[in-house]
């Protein structure tokens, strides 16, 4: 997802008897529904899986900046532009509600923009393909923001109070992408046969990489089992790949586009579609950071920082010069 | 330099005559710049027409330890509650 293969203890799920008294009552508290809130007590491992899951969703959102980013300029009308503008302006403030959230379990925003630009920290594997035509944005917005949509839904119930209003926030306007992105494709798929061409290209590009976003199959994952446990993640990756395939099937039909898998195909029995699973050799590739885009991405944030320095700074001496004057006229 | 801009917590009024609510946080140099900023992170749908910040390190808070003392008397007091009394139906609304 935004956040994958997201480490937890690796201890696998203690049982209630196992856990001291106040590590239960926690756990209590989770299975009943409550919230947990920052200044409450809570086992260190909850705390740091959470920073490296929220981390990990805030800079996907940040990144992922990019990508849409490359299309601003080169929009086909002005309204097309100014909807763009809208959706990677939205990415950015849904970055910032999630870093907000991360910060409220003790980690610095400095420490975490750190952490992303020295590569420790990850962000989601479908940011670094590049983006080559006007339809990948409506590719990005119906497929990549789908896939989104499936895994924040559920999250706006995790038991973290500050991550799940945050993830409300979210959804609120994530609709709004993805049917801007699907009215890219309507717009395209109803056009001229260049234009279908290039609506067809960005589907068989972008379909697997969306695929890898929920991640490798977690059936057996020690850290999604305890992640689960802690409400954290809500739907194993399977799960929610099975229903984002189920979902857009029937879109693309609309669309008139076929997706890119000779395998897929609805099984009466299972009530679902049947469907071939992306390359994850590829994935982890990606992961470690040689997708198409990797090193880009990195540089671009990189040079965003850097660049931004004096800016930062010069507002920090402009206030507190501000500060001083204030208090010598008082 | 790698100080940290400080963080501000950020209200807002909607337009339906409620009262400031909590939105969220956000970092700026000084209040002026997290009003500016606020705007842009915390209302881009009109879901506002009034702001306040407050720097985070301002606000004190009741501690969740504190919850038992601090909250619990006020179970026992149904009285305090409209539905405790019965009133007959042929009194009218009351």
């Amino acid at each position: 997802m935004y956040a994958q293969m997201i480490k937890s203890t690796g201890k696998g799920v203690k049982a209630l008897e196992d856990m001291d008294p106040q590590e239960r009552a926690f756990q209590e508290r989770i299975d009943a529904g409550g919230k947990i809130e920052p200044k409450d007590w809570m086992p260190e491992g909850y705390r740091k899986t959470l920073i490296r899951q929220i981390g990990q969703h805030a800079h996907s959102e940040i990144v992922g900046q990019l990508p849409e980013g490359n299309w601003i300029t080169r929009a086909p009308t002005l309204q097309r532009k100014a909807i763009l503008l809208a959706k990677v302006q939205d990415e950015a403030g849904h970055g910032l509600y999630l870093y907000c959230a991360a910060e409220t379990l003790g980690v610095s925003r400095d420490q975490l923009t750190r952490d992303l630009l020295s590569g420790k920290m990850k962000y989601s594997s479908i940011f670094n393909y590049p983006t080559l035509t006007w339809a990948d944005m409506g590719a990005v917005g119906w497929l990549v923001d789908g896939a989104a949509i499936m895994n924040q839904v559920p999250l706006q119930r995790t038991s973290y109070g500050p991550y799940a209003r945050a993830m409300v926030r979210i959804c609120k306007e994530e609709s709004f992408h993805q049917r801007q992105g699907f009215d890219i494709m309507m717009k395209m798929a109803q056009g001229t046969k260049a234009q279908r061409h290039m609506a067809q290209d960005a589907l068989n590009r972008f379909w697997y990489p969306s695929l890898m976003m929920f991640g490798p199959s977690d059936k057996d994952s020690v850290h999604s089992a305890q992640s689960m446990a802690w409400k954290i993640k809500m739907n194993t990756n399977d799960e929610l790949r099975q229903k984002f395939v189920d979902q857009t099937v029937p879109q693309a039909e609309h669309l008139g586009l076929a997706i890119p898998d000779e395998a897929l195909r609805w099984n009466d029995e299972r009530g679902h579609y049947d469907f071939s699973e992306p390359d994850w050799s590829e994935f982890y590739e990606v992961l470690k950071g040689n997708g198409p885009c990797s090193a880009e991405r990195m540089a671009a944030r990189n040079k965003a920082w850097d660049d931004g320095a004096w800016v930062r700074e010069g507002l920090l001496a402009h206030a507190e010069k501000k500060r001083a004057r204030k208090l010598a006229a008082e | 330099m790698s100080s940290e801009w400080p963080l501000w917590e950020v209200f807002v009024r909607g337009q339906h005559g409620l009262s400031h609510r909590h939105v969220g946080s956000l970092h700026a140099a000084d209040a002026e710049a997290a009003i500016r900023n606020a705007r842009d992170v915390y209302t881009r749908r009109n879901e506002g027409v009034s702001i306040w910040v407050v720097e985070a390190s301002a606000i004190a808070a009741s501690s969740p330890e504190e919850k038992g003392p601090l909250y619990e008397p006020a179970n026992d007091k149904v009285y305090r509650h409209p539905t405790f009394y019965d009133i007959p139906d042929d009194v009218g609304a009351m």
